[in-house]
């Protein structure tokens, strides 16, 4: 396997799983488990929670395989999707609690869901977003190298950092305005 | 960060806090002309309105020259759409977020698959006795997942037990990878996988590594992780796929060889000590291995003390047997009662590997705690310190103290 494509790792991931290989859900663990740990922290910001999200997660694509369609993306984005959806669920049960105890208000509540849903979407943006744009952001934003720098370094014109600078940022501001897609897919959040 | 602080800048404490890289300084140092020259369309005046429009992304993210910020400044009180896109792209940059590092627990692992194979039992399963080996792989590849140059070329001083003396050799993080992935090559070839040494390699572990340190002076991360990684998850699916016998495939190690289900439960305990190995060369916690896999391997060791304690004996470094029993029958034996995660109670024969273990013919007793006991195993300390408590034939406890020790090699 060492030598496929991105694209035919995630069909023979797909196949394998479909199949009812346990050696292929350790790898889809190894692969998977630091990104959906990060993103669902990111929403919950609970070490616990962000366990059980984990498990939730993976508990849900061993048991529906199927549900991946790699017309529509990598596995990666669709691991991230889930991962979003699941978290965001989770986020609202635990505020309905804190509601009904008294603790958080309706306000509250939806004013913090849509906090981490926009947090959750940007996630998926920069972990589904293609590799160019992705590491030009990497340069400019955590290494802080200028945009000439960043060119250097992807070998580009500055034109073109200057573009992907852009573009990058315009596909992650979107984050703020569209809701997070397939927030629940078809039996998807209830079946949990 | 070397940008004029007009019309709230992009906010400077939303990065991540690392030391400023020294080029960075360099930007403000940058004659003007130069600085503006290379932008397209720019004369000797203020740069056209595209132009400006695609440094937008660049400002936002403070990746500018000062010149550069000042232009697009200015020009953000004169043109409403700019100024309404720099607004939109600056909150943007707040949505970036640092990946955290944290190390996620190695349990977890353990309980999301446990907790998936129960909603869905696995048509193929992986056999209990690779699980060891499966989970000890995975902490190992968490463990170097985030390493960075520095982190492979970290001097490893590599210590063993060659029967009576310590030794050790010294390598790097690179190297230990390197060490595994030749030594799992010898359980990949029993299966019929390819050696990763290529056709004609020796058999001797020892020989092995030395050959590829020798091919690889210069190891690269990516020469070693990958196909050490990949291996093994390819051995993990091969014995998943093999089938009830193959447990008992011989695998050959040159000098000895081991039952397939043994030989994969020893390369888990080398993983484990040798992520241990590293870890400790990064200054990294490292725990040891869960109790019920702790277990099995101190049982596999305990299993091979009489063979080994025989082996001694033939080569002069332990006493002439004692008591010899019929085949199969109770003969002397110590008793080795481990403590912790993963112990219990093994009672080891010792006059001969024919005869059975058995508490009514105990002369002797060793306590102590499991991971002393495979670290002792494991040739890290030797016989002599071994924090063990002792009690009855000080021979037979010496005897065996030694035999556990030279159960290591590289």
């Amino acid at each position: 396997m060492a030598k496929d494509t991105p694209l035919r790792w995630d069909r023979k991931m797909q196949q394998r799983l479909a199949r009812g290989e346990a050696a292929a859900l350790g790898e889809l663990y190894d692969k998977f488990a630091s990104l959906v740990h990060m993103l669902a922290h990111r929403v919950l910001n609970d070490e616990g929670a962000a366990d059980l999200v984990t498990r939730e997660v993976f508990g849900y694509i061993w048991e529906n395989p199927d549900a991946y369609d790699p017309k529509q993306g990598s596995l990666r984005s669709w691991v991230a999707k889930l991962t979003n959806s699941q978290a965001l669920h989770r986020l609202r049960l635990a505020e309905a609690a804190a509601i009904a105890t008294g603790e958080s208000s309706a306000d509250e509540l939806e004013q913090k869901v849509r906090r981490a849903a926009a947090a959750a979407r940007a996630d998926y943006i920069v972990s589904s977003m293609p590799a160019p744009l992705r590491a030009a952001l990497e340069l400019a934003y955590f290494q802080r190298r200028d945009y000439r720098q960043t060119a250097a370094d992807l070998g580009v014109t500055e034109d073109e950092a200057r573009r992907r600078l852009r573009l990058g940022l315009q596909l992650l501001s979107s984050a703020h305005t569209r809701p997070l897609e397939g927030s629940s897919p078809p039996g998807y959040g209830r079946s949990l | 960060m070397g940008h004029p602080e007009a019309l709230e800048p992009p906010d400077p404490h939303a990065r991540p806090e690392r030391p400023e890289p020294p080029e960075h300084t360099d930007r403000a140092t940058i004659p003007p002309e130069a600085d503006m020259s290379p932008v397209p369309g720019s004369g000797a005046g203020t740069p056209s309105h595209s132009v400006l429009k695609s440094l937008l992304g660049a400002w936002a993210l403070a990746a500018c020259s000062p010149d550069e910020t000042a232009a697009v400044e200015d020009h953000l009180g004169e043109c409403a759409p700019c100024a309404e896109e720099a607004l939109r792209l600056r909150d943007a940059v707040g949505l970036l977020h640092p990946g955290r590092d944290l190390d996620l627990d190695p349990l977890l692992r353990f309980r999301v698959l446990e907790n998936c194979l129960g909603r869905r039992p696995a048509r193929i399963p992986v056999p209990d006795w690779a699980t060891p080996y499966d989970a000890e792989a995975a902490r190992l590849d968490a463990l170097l997942r985030d390493f960075g140059e520095s982190e492979w070329n970290a001097p490893v001083r590599l210590r063993w037990f060659d029967g009576i003396d310590p030794a050790q050799r010294k390598t790097t993080v690179a190297g230990v990878i390197g060490h595994l992935l030749t030594v799992d090559g010898l359980v990949a070839m029993a299966l019929g996988l390819d050696d990763p040494l290529g056709p004609n390699a020796p058999i001797s572990p020892t020989e092995r590594t030395e050959r590829f340190w020798r091919a690889e002076s210069q190891l690269a991360t990516d020469e070693v992780h990958g196909p050490w990684r990949d291996q093994s998850h390819a051995l993990v699916r091969t014995v998943s796929f093999a089938g009830r016998g193959v447990s008992e495939l011989s695998v050959s190690y040159g000098e000895f060889s081991l039952p397939l289900r043994d030989s994969l439960l020893d390369r888990a305990f080398e993983c484990w000590l040798h992520a241990d190995d590293i870890a400790g060369a990064v200054a990294y916690p490292y725990a040891p291995p869960r109790g019920s896999h702790l277990r099995q391997m101190i049982d596999l060791a305990a299993r091979q003390l009489p063979a080994v304690l025989a082996n001694r004996r033939r080569h002069g470094l332990a006493s002439p047997a004692k008591h010899l029993v019929a085949a199969g029958s109770p003969g002397r034996s110590l008793h080795l009662e481990v403590e912790g995660a993963g112990g219990g109670d093994w009672y080891i024969a010792l006059d001969s590997p024919a005869a059975v273990g058995s508490p009514d013919h105990s002369v002797a007793q060793v306590a102590l705690d499991g991971v002393e006991f495979c670290k002792l195993v494991a040739g890290h300390v030797s016989p002599k310190e071994a924090a063990a408590g002792q009690d009855g034939d000080r021979e037979a406890i010496n005897e065996v103290l030694f035999a556990a020790a030279s159960l290591g090699r590289l």
